[in-house]
């Protein structure tokens, strides 16, 4: 690994001022050491942002649910807040890679990478996020912008995500068998009015089904999807799923999403 | 380079280290603790999970750095005056290990799991443990004595 300069910030004015164009975040490093260390990226400073209090935690309103960007996986999946207010996200951290990585890995560093089959953005997308930033607030469906490209400017950091609690939701992931990464995943959520069916490991980026969403808001049943021809176009095919496999595996993983709600 | 201060199997060790040095690296190179092992050095296998403040964490996918003024506990520190951690002992009864290269990642992994589950099932193990690699594939007799020493913790 190259060298680089190791900072520690105390809080996020600290944090964004070291910030330059050569420089990283860092939390739990889950992506950007073996990165770095494969030397697919490297930086000048890596700031760490870890040690800044107001970045971890766990806050449950009547409405919301909202995450310290810093909170670690095991966290989120042992939270019984969490637990009670939305069960699937509370699952979809207990699937996560392996303890270790829970125990190391962060939601706004998952976020903030925007890994096409990452779990957590599907989760942003269902339940109508919001990211606060130490600059704005941004909403899940203007954050996730392609792969590995999210709405962040260079210094600005993910301070918390606010997840709206649903109605019913549910998150059904096919993972690879080795690395737990989605190959495909599926996060239905029914709100009052609308449902979103998030979707992840299909395309380059995380995306709302727009045709799935709209059969599932007329009708909320698995019945109303089933055998949807979904257009594979555009869908990654890979050594682990063909185009058309993660097509059909879309349906099948919102299928079941929806029959567990 | 960075003043390292941590509490390393109970003893404290204050090095200097650049800023790029790997906790694993710093244990090994530094410390001469190379009881934890290197394998896929990717945050794969798992042969070098040692212990951070109670939890369990791949040492070659966490700089030194990040965990400056924690106590790590690695595979030497399992020992109390020259006797066999239960789960050592375990493995060594039920032959949890064959070439032994994942071993000290494996009962690190599984020492940290009874800390958190008394009596975790097969299953339980199993999952746990998905983070562990062992390419001489000795599943079956890994989770037999990790089973075991949960009957002795």
């Amino acid at each position: 690994m190259k060298d680089f300069n190791y900072h520690s910030a105390k809080d996020s004015k600290e944090a964004s001022k070291l910030a330059s164009s050569s420089s990283a975040f860092l939390a739990g490093g889950m992506t950007t050491i073996p990165s770095m260390k494969l030397g697919l990226a490297t930086y000048k400073d890596l700031i760490d942002i870890k040690n800044i209090k107001k970045l971890s935690g766990i806050k449950v309103s009547g409405k919301s649910v909202t995450i310290g960007a810093a909170t670690k996986h095991v966290e989120v999946s042992n939270s019984k807040d969490v637990k009670k207010a939305i069960p699937s996200l509370s699952s979809l951290a207990e699937g996560i890679g392996d303890p270790q990585v829970r125990n190391r890995g962060t939601i706004g560093g998952s976020i903030a990478n925007n890994d096409p089959s990452a779990d957590y953005p599907s989760a942003c997308i269902a339940l109508n996020a919001t990211i606060h930033t130490n600059e704005r607030k941004i909403e899940a469906a203007k954050f996730f912008k392609g792969m590995f490209e999210t709405a962040l400017k260079k210094g600005e950091l993910i301070e918390a995500i606010e997840f709206q609690i649903p109605e019913k939701s549910s998150y059904q992931k096919h993972p690879n068998p080795a690395s737990r990464y989605a190959i495909v995943g599926v996060y239905v959520a029914k709100h009052k009015g609308d449902v979103n069916v998030a979707v992840t490991g299909a395309k380059s980026c995380v995306y709302n089904d727009k045709e799935m969403s709209k059969a599932l808001s007329g009708n909320f049943s698995s019945s109303s999807i089933d055998g949807m021809d979904l257009d594979s176009s555009e869908m990654n095919t890979d050594m682990h799923a063909s185009a058309e496999f993660r097509a059909s595996l879309v349906v099948t993983q919102a299928k079941k999403a929806v029959d567990a709600c | 380079m960075g003043k390292i201060s941590l509490e390393v199997n109970g003893r404290k060790v204050e090095k200097e280290a650049p800023d790029n040095t790997l906790l694993s690296t710093f244990l090994r190179e530094h410390l001469q603790l190379t009881g934890t092992h290197i394998g896929c050095d990717t945050s794969q296998c798992g042969a070098c999970v040692v212990h951070v403040d109670g939890n369990s964490l791949k040492s070659c996918t966490a700089l030194a750095a990040d965990v400056n003024g924690s106590k790590v506990t690695t595979i030497e520190g399992l020992e109390t005056n020259g006797k066999m951690h239960p789960m050592q002992e375990a493995f060594k009864k039920l032959h949890g290990l064959q070439c032994g290269f994942c071993t000290p990642g494996m009962v690190m992994s599984a020492v940290d799991l009874l800390q958190k589950n008394k009596k975790p099932s097969d299953t339980e193990i199993r999952d746990w443990l998905e983070g562990n690699i062992c390419r001489c594939t000795g599943y079956q007799n890994i989770v037999a004595a990790v089973k075991e020493a949960a009957t002795k913790m």
